[in-house]
């Protein structure tokens, strides 16, 4: 297959590549932490979703089996996706669609174009899909003269704003009611006048204007949920409807997913159909399921473009533990679970893949070129508290994979003739600690430390890069006399080797 | 039982009483302690910062160390330390294609503890005799939860210590914001993950707050004594080692310190 080179193509400026910020992710989110609307909202959301999703899994019995078993249908995919994806093709095609593939972002946004172009259509109605803002599609098309509507209510509530996706599924959570009633104002032509900001309302609005483009639009774009391999099957589960109206209702549809999407049969629909709803939205099931294959004479689009789209995977499908993260149904739990990216908020990853998800996928899409890039610094958004993983409906094991995607990023740095600071002093740290002598040396210097400590026995103040710590936190005076000396004072007699048992130590001061 | 005692760079360094309160605690409960000569760090700073490399020769040394001395089980005071010790070191060698270092640190592995794994499961005491007469609240630290499994292992022997009064933590199982380098490397979002923490140990009333590690308890007590708060952290082991007798975990001791642990050893008492 000559599709599987899959190195993203060079884009303009990092100000418009959908996977990677202008910023690294510290400064970033420095900004976001001390920003109070942006907390609360995300606060709020995130509470309510992680009680929902907690309460759902909870009353399914067989919960850890489902995991298993998903685990495994997606190991088995990324072991013989090559083959997997030429009979989706094969059937797909059998069934009266046609098939594309797309080696990168650029690919995939010409050939959706060209798709749109020979329609004649300069509108097209979108399905919420993360694979078309991996690619910047609606930019792309823009520049063309085709206006890309989106019609999921949080994804329009970001294009109306001119903004960016802040969440996988809930691409608008960074924001409040009254800031979407003034978003809806100013940039919605039709908005009522009156319009309140009660969600009610706020919807109605939406509805009405989405409807209009609904009925006259000829072509939709989708991503997808799941393709299924041995029949040919699409699937996109969704709550509002919007999704649906986009399926049915316009003479051609172009459906852009990503080659790790597939599943090898119908019946493997049973798992994912269970854990994907209660993960993501903290519901049994979904509002919306809708299935489609190929092309139905008299129901339905007419025409039907399947783009499979690599765009890096392969990079990360090459790569055992890599893969792993190409295993993501893009639930989004493990963002909703993740206390960094409550307190950062999305946009702070600077990809459209935000969370604990987006600090694996992201920087194996784009590949990282050491420190100096600002997606190096993405594995680094975490404490590793493992709430990800446990949260995860198809297992991904992402702290692992941060501690060794870390690994790649300082061994990216390693051709660096002044070496930066913290790889100087890990390098130090390294001599000192694989040696007791030098470690104990070390530990001497601590009586600097109580210098500075002073009467108050504490620190509160240190140079950088220490003052990340003092910052917001005293350290304690170092002791006067660490446990390796205490241990020496107080049992002499312990040399590593067996004691005898009325060993007491007649060092003890009391 | 011949009990190997890890007791981390951390405690060793700026923490002893943490490592001196699981001595004294094993010693009270008949056991023999025993202090590997030489030893340093589990290496676990370096592989969660990515100097992977760098982690080898720490790595290397802890196994040199812990391999040649005699001993039924080691234990260490710390979730995130054992946690490197089972889920790290082995990872490490075998990325540096040292198979054979691998093999021996995983055998350490399978018999090396956290402090409360070693008391519940290993030695099968819940009440290991403790007094500690002060409201308490605890906060699972997250390797022990979530890497280690501990579970409700330290509140077990929490709950049997006389005259306390445990008070539970809202939101107990949300992560410190610690992360080791993290804590450097992002300060904001860590400060942010630790405001919150000491909100909810704020609400119990508590007069401290432990945990079965140094460091979490480090950025935790750190946030309390800058703050003022007049709460303190204090490591479980010595909680657990602190007995009727011994009188040498009185608060009052700690009035120096703010909100740091610091200075068990200013009435130093043995128990044994």
């Amino acid at each position: 297959m000559s599709t599987f080179l899959g190195v993203p193509g060079a884009r303009p400026s990092a100000a418009d590549n959908p996977l990677r910020g202008d910023r690294p992710f510290p400064v970033a989110a420095r900004e976001a932490v001390g920003n109070t609307q942006l907390r609360r909202n995300l606060g709020r959301a995130l509470s309510t979703i992680r009680a929902k999703r907690a309460a759902v899994v909870a009353e399914v019995p067989d919960w850890e089996a489902l995991r298993d078993t998903a685990s495994a249908v997606k190991a088995d995919v990324m072991a013989r996706l090559p083959e997997l994806l030429e009979q989706l093709e094969r059937n797909v095609t059998a069934r009266g669609g046609t098939v594309h593939w797309a080696d990168d972002a650029e690919e995939a946004n010409r050939i959706v174009a060209e798709i749109v172009t020979a329609t004649g259509a300069d509108e097209v109605v979108k399905v919420k899909s993360m694979a078309t803002q991996e690619i910047g599609l609606n930019e792309y098309l823009a520049e063309r003269g085709i206006a890309a509507v989106e019609t999921d209510l949080a994804e329009l509530i970001v294009q109306l704003g001119h903004d960016k996706p802040s969440h996988i599924l809930v691409p608008a959570i960074h924001r409040g009611r009254a800031e979407i009633r003034e978003i809806f104002l100013r940039e919605m032509s039709d908005a009522p006048t009156d319009l309140t900001d009660e969600p009610r309302v706020l919807a109605m609005a939406a509805r009405a204007h989405l409807r209009r483009k609904f009925l006259s639009a000829r072509v939709a774009v989708s991503g997808a949920n799941f393709a299924i391999a041995d029949t040919g099957t699409l699937a996109v589960v969704e709550s509002e409807g919007n999704g649906r109206m986009c399926l049915t209702l316009p003479d051609t549809l172009i459906t852009v997913m990503g080659i790790e999407k597939l599943l090898p049969t119908f019946s493997d629909l049973e798992v994912f159909l269970q854990i994907l709803p209660r993960s993501s939205t903290g519901e049994r099931m979904n509002p919306y399921t809708s299935l489609w294959t190929g092309v139905t004479p008299g129901d339905g689009p007419q025409e039907f473009h399947l783009v499979l789209l690599d765009n890096g995977r392969t990079n990360a499908l090459a790569d055992e533990l890599g893969r792993t993260a190409l295993h993501c149904i893009r639930c989004s739990a493990c963002l909703n679970v993740c206390p960094v990216y409550e307190r950062a908020g999305g946009h702070a990853y600077g990809s459209v893949y935000p969370g604990p998800i987006g600090a694996v996928l992201t920087p194996q899409l784009t590949g990282m070129s050491g420190h100096g890039d600002v997606n190096s610094t993405l594995p680094y958004a975490s404490t590793l508290c493992g709430a990800c993983f446990d949260a995860c409906p198809v297992k991904i094991d992402i702290p692992t994979m941060l501690v060794e995607l870390r690994g790649r990023a300082v061994d990216a740095d390693r051709d660096r003739t002044i070496p930066g600071g913290w790889a100087a002093a890990m390098k130090a740290a390294s001599w000192v600690m694989s040696n007791e002598k030098r470690f104990a040396a070390a530990e001497s210097l601590s009586k600097a430390g109580r210098v500075v400590a002073g009467k108050k026995g504490r620190i509160s103040s240190l140079p950088f890069p220490l003052s990340g710590w003092t910052t917001s936190r005293d350290l304690p005076a170092p002791p006067t006399q660490t446990f390796r000396s205490w241990w020496k004072e107080n049992r002499p007699d312990d040399l590593g080797v067996p004691l005898p048992t009325s060993a007491e130590d007649p060092g003890d001061p009391s | 039982m011949k009990i190997a005692l890890m007791a981390t760079c951390l405690a060793d360094a700026m923490f002893p009483q943490a490592a001196i309160a699981t001595v004294r605690l094993l010693e009270r409960l008949g056991h023999r302690v025993t202090f590997p000569p030489g030893q340093t760090c589990c290496g676990q700073m370096h592989v969660n910062t990515g100097y992977l490399d760098e982690a080898v020769p720490v790595v290397q040394h802890y196994v040199d160390v812990f391999d040649a001395a005699d001993f039924d089980v080691a234990v260490a005071p710390s979730g995130s330390c054992v946690g490197s010790v089972r889920h790290q070191q082995a990872m490490v060698a075998r990325r540096a294609g040292d198979t054979r270092l691998a093999a021996r640190a995983t055998a350490l592995a399978d018999r090396t503890y956290e402090l409360s794994e070693l008391l519940v499961d290993v030695l099968g005491v819940t009440d290991v005799g403790a007094y500690y007469p002060h409201r308490v609240t605890y906060h699972p630290t997250c390797h022990s939860l979530r890497m280690l499994r501990v579970g409700d292992k330290p509140l077990q022997l929490l709950r049997k210590v006389a005259g306390i009064d445990l008070v539970e933590l809202p939101n107990a199982e949300s992560c410190c914001g610690f992360g080791g380098t993290f804590a450097l490397k992002n300060p904001e979002v860590s400060t942010a993950m630790m405001a919150d923490k000491i909100s909810d140990v704020l609400s119990t009333r508590a007069e401290i707050c432990t945990a079965g590690d140094s460091s979490c308890l480090m950025h935790i007590g750190g946030g309390l004594s800058r703050l003022r708060t007049g709460v303190r952290t204090l490591h479980l082991a010595e909680i657990l080692a602190s007995t009727i007798d011994s009188g040498a975990f009185d608060a009052s001791d700690m009035s120096a310190t703010g909100g740091l642990g610091t200075s068990v050893e200013a009435s130093p008492k043995r128990s044994a």
